[in-house]
């Protein structure tokens, strides 16, 4: 049966020419991105709205436009899901912004994850349980109709844990993760209002973050934190959405201050990957990126007019699964105070806009900035050290080709990014802060110096 | 008159008594229930309970209808490649939603399965052969004392940091979420198994034994025509409480580690804190109590199938 050979080697050669002739016409086209090298991939997420892009991305089908086929799996809480991010379990997962540049710097759990697609700004609230609320509210200057002035800093707090201290009585609050956002935020809050939220001392192996602590903060997972709350656990908490919009509905606490008020525009959340992953499979990681800009983008498309029909999506018990009108009430530009106190905050939730998405290098640095000022650092580091770490973990050189792939193929115009060419990654330094110190993301160890609490220069616990 | 008579007591033993206890157990559940006030509404009674069983079928029919939407959109993008690049294998790949309540039944009850007969199969030579030997009793037995009280939460993370740290694959065959919570249900109801087993073969009758000797079986004759049958009923008592753990590890396990299950249907449910939770809870409790007394009620009919002793299978 000889003959059989020659034909299908010459079969071969044709369907090979012809592999390479479709290839080519290919890349003549526009320099597109190729086939994802790994197809089937698991995200992970903790039940939170800020979860958003992910599940947009699937329902909306752009994972599937980009070839891959995603289960996305809530998890138990973010150590569970930063565990399951190393150990190859989930492909890829929302993050804490701490976590993956904690990870990488090996503090906690010594993991090289990269991040290139931040998913939000904001997002966050601090509420305190009733209790709390009743005694700091005379405190707090009250506007014409008798509406407490927003925003409300951690001054009106001080008597209220003077007064508890004098009992001694302890003031504790909950925020989700020792590197997360929520316990920076709080941290920044309780600092500016000049009350000491503690040091972490991780050489000494301390990493209770309780050292000369007048608020003592602790670890609950976020859908945990209204329950905590009320059981009497702790007396206020830091937390994403819809939790603090939670205790509101449940009449159990008052939302005082959101992060928005505390830095207008905070990054939030992150996607994370391993770097081995990114590696390994170049192609599907700019495919996932592409994805996921596409669903943050929907998200503010038409200023947030898709937004009901997110909610709807996130209030499936597979995604955050609490009712529509909780979720609702943050996503949708306002957000809830006291109970009735509902006032518009159109930027409280923010995926797109103001470059939302994209990775910067100084918001990398601020979360560096805040684990030295707290000891999760331990020593000083120079300013190369923390600009070297961002840019390690932070990789704007994946959202830059993923997003000119968007442009290119007319899916999102140009002038909806930041302009790449001159893009060095750094923010303009930021004013927005609610102790009105100014951020620049190029001298990390100059604002550390501007903080009145806080680890300076030659300090080691 | 004394026939009927026993008929019917037997119809109100049978039929009667447990309808009246259910049907006080669903008053008392339902009186109660409207007085218990939490912070995601009262406390589901039987109504709201029904209602979410049928609406939980409600997601499982919309659930099957994407899955069919899913795989229909699969194949034409697979052919649309194809059309693009004749080597291109299409592959079709499971459906990625989520899972519904019942699939998550069926993942469970899986998983329990196997989890069990692996256990069954390392305790029931392992027992048979402590009963046979006495210092290896004595050198085991101290072992399975002490695993035997440890709880599955904290099995849980060594199975799962040991599981993650040796399978690794790129195409894995199962998944490690489905082999940690194998293994934890293994690891607890290994010990009632081995337990039994042991004491079984080790009361057997002195004159079946007697009978062995005097007809010099070998070994492995002995254990199949003496030792096995004698010992059926205490190895089956011992696989009827291991099935009972078994069952109760494997829901403990889903809701910590999350793996796929009722057990993290209910965790999943807790942690949303929709206004529907809690009776959605309330039916999957309902639901893993039904399947525990159905795995019981399977056991207990094999047993009797293959026990000679008949009266060891009673309720």
């Amino acid at each position: 049966m000889n003959w059989k050979k020659p034909i299908t080697s010459s079969l071969k050669s044709l369907s090979l020419s012809i592999a390479l002739v479709c290839a080519g016409t290919y890349i003549a086209h526009a320099e597109t991105v190729g086939e994802p090298e790994k197809e089937e991939l698991k995200f992970g997420f903790i039940k939170l709205t800020d979860m958003a892009p992910i599940a947009i991305a699937y329902e909306n089908g752009y994972f599937e436009d980009e070839g891959l086929y995603v289960t996305i799996e809530a998890q138990a809480n973010w150590k569970v899901l930063l565990n399951g991010v190393i150990d190859g379990t989930l492909d890829g997962a929302h993050m804490l912004a701490g976590q993956p540049i904690a990870a990488t710097m090996g503090y906690g759990t010594k993991a090289h994850i990269i991040t290139p697609f931040s998913m939000d700004l904001n997002g966050n609230a601090i509420t305190v349980s009733n209790d709390i609320w009743k005694k700091m509210k005379p405190n707090i200057p009250k506007m014409a109709d008798g509406r407490p002035v927003h925003p409300i800093k951690a001054d009106s707090l001080k008597p209220v844990i003077e007064s508890l201290a004098s009992e001694g009585k302890p003031f504790k609050m909950g925020m989700v993760f020792p590197v997360s956002t929520h316990n920076y935020e709080l941290r920044y809050w309780l600092a500016a209002g000049g009350i000491h939220p503690g040091y972490y001392a991780p050489h000494k192996g301390d990493n209770s973050g309780q050292i000369d602590a007048q608020a003592l903060l602790s670890v609950t997972p976020p859908p945990q934190m209204p329950s905590t709350m009320e059981a009497g656990t702790i007396h206020g908490y830091c937390v994403g959405e819809p939790w603090n919009q939670q205790a509101v509905f449940k009449g159990i606490g008052v939302p005082v201050v959101t992060d928005y008020e505390i830095w207008k525009n905070n990054p939030e959340k992150v996607f994370g990957i391993t770097a081995a992953f990114a590696e390994k499979y170049p192609n599907t990681t700019i495919r996932l990126t592409r994805a996921l800009i596409r669903a943050a983008k929907w998200l503010d498309d038409n200023s947030n007019a898709n937004r009901p029909a997110a909610v709807k999506i996130l209030s499936q018990s597979n995604y955050v699964g609490a009712d529509y009108d909780v979720i609702a009430n943050s996503m949708t530009g306002t957000f809830e105070y006291e109970k009735g106190d509902k006032r518009a905050v159109p930027d409280f939730n923010v995926f797109f806009r103001y470059n939302a998405t994209y990775p910067y290098y100084s918001d990398a640095i601020w979360y560096l900035t805040q684990m030295r000022r707290w000891g999760q650092i331990s020593d000083d580091k120079s300013d190369q050290w923390y600009k070297d770490l961002a840019a390690k973990v932070y990789r704007p050189d994946i959202y830059a080709k993923a997003a000119q792939s968007l442009i290119d193929d007319k899916l999102i115009p140009a002038n909806e990014f930041p302009d790449f060419t001159k893009e060095n990654g750094f923010k303009a330094p930021q004013q927005h802060f609610i102790d009105d110190i100014v951020y620049d993301g190029n001298q990390p160890n100059a604002y550390l110096e501007k903080f009145k609490l806080g680890l300076k220069k030659g300090d080691k616990l | 008159m004394k026939v009927s008579k026993s008929i019917l007591s037997k119809i109100t033993n049978a039929m009667l008594l447990p309808v009246i206890g259910i049907t006080v157990f669903l008053f008392l559940w339902s009186i109660s229930a409207q007085s218990i006030h939490t912070s995601l509404g009262t406390f589901p009674g039987p109504n709201a309970v029904v209602k979410q069983f049928s609406s939980l079928y409600g997601e499982h029919v919309a659930e099957r209808e994407k899955a069919e939407a899913f795989y229909q959109r699969q194949e034409k993008r697979n052919v649309a490649k194809q059309e693009k690049n004749p080597n291109y294998v299409g592959k079709i790949r499971a459906y990625t939603g989520k899972e519904t309540f019942f699939d998550q039944i069926l993942t469970s009850l899986f998983t329990v399965t196997c989890g069990f007969l692996v256990a069954a199969i390392i305790a029931i030579p392992l027992g048979i052969w402590m009963g046979l030997n006495k210092r290896l009793n004595s050198a085991i037995n101290p072992i399975v004392q002490i695993f035997k009280p440890v709880s599955p939460l904290a099995w849980l993370p060594l199975v799962t940091m040991v599981v993650s740290a040796l399978y690794v694959s790129d195409d894995p065959m199962v998944s490690k979420s489905f082999l940690t919570s194998l293994i934890t249900v293994s690891l607890c109801s290994l010990w009632p198994m081995v337990i039994n087993t042991s004491i079984g073969v080790s009361s057997i009758d002195s004159d079946l034994l007697n009978v062995s000797k005097v007809l010099r079986l070998p070994t492995l004759t002995h254990i199949k025509k003496i030792v096995i049958p004698a010992s059926i009923p205490m190895i089956f008592t011992g696989m009827r409480l291991s099935f009972g753990v078994a069952w109760m590890v494997l829901i403990a396990a889903e809701m910590l580690a999350q793996n796929p299950g009722l057990g993290k249907f209910v965790w999943d449910e807790f942690q949303n804190g929709s206004s529907d939770s809690l009776a959605r809870i309330m039916a999957a409790v309902i639901v893993i109590g039904f399947i525990g007394f159905l795995l019981d009620r399977a056991m207990l009919e094999l047993q009797r199938k293959v026990s000679w002793d008949k009266s060891s299978a009673s309720v």
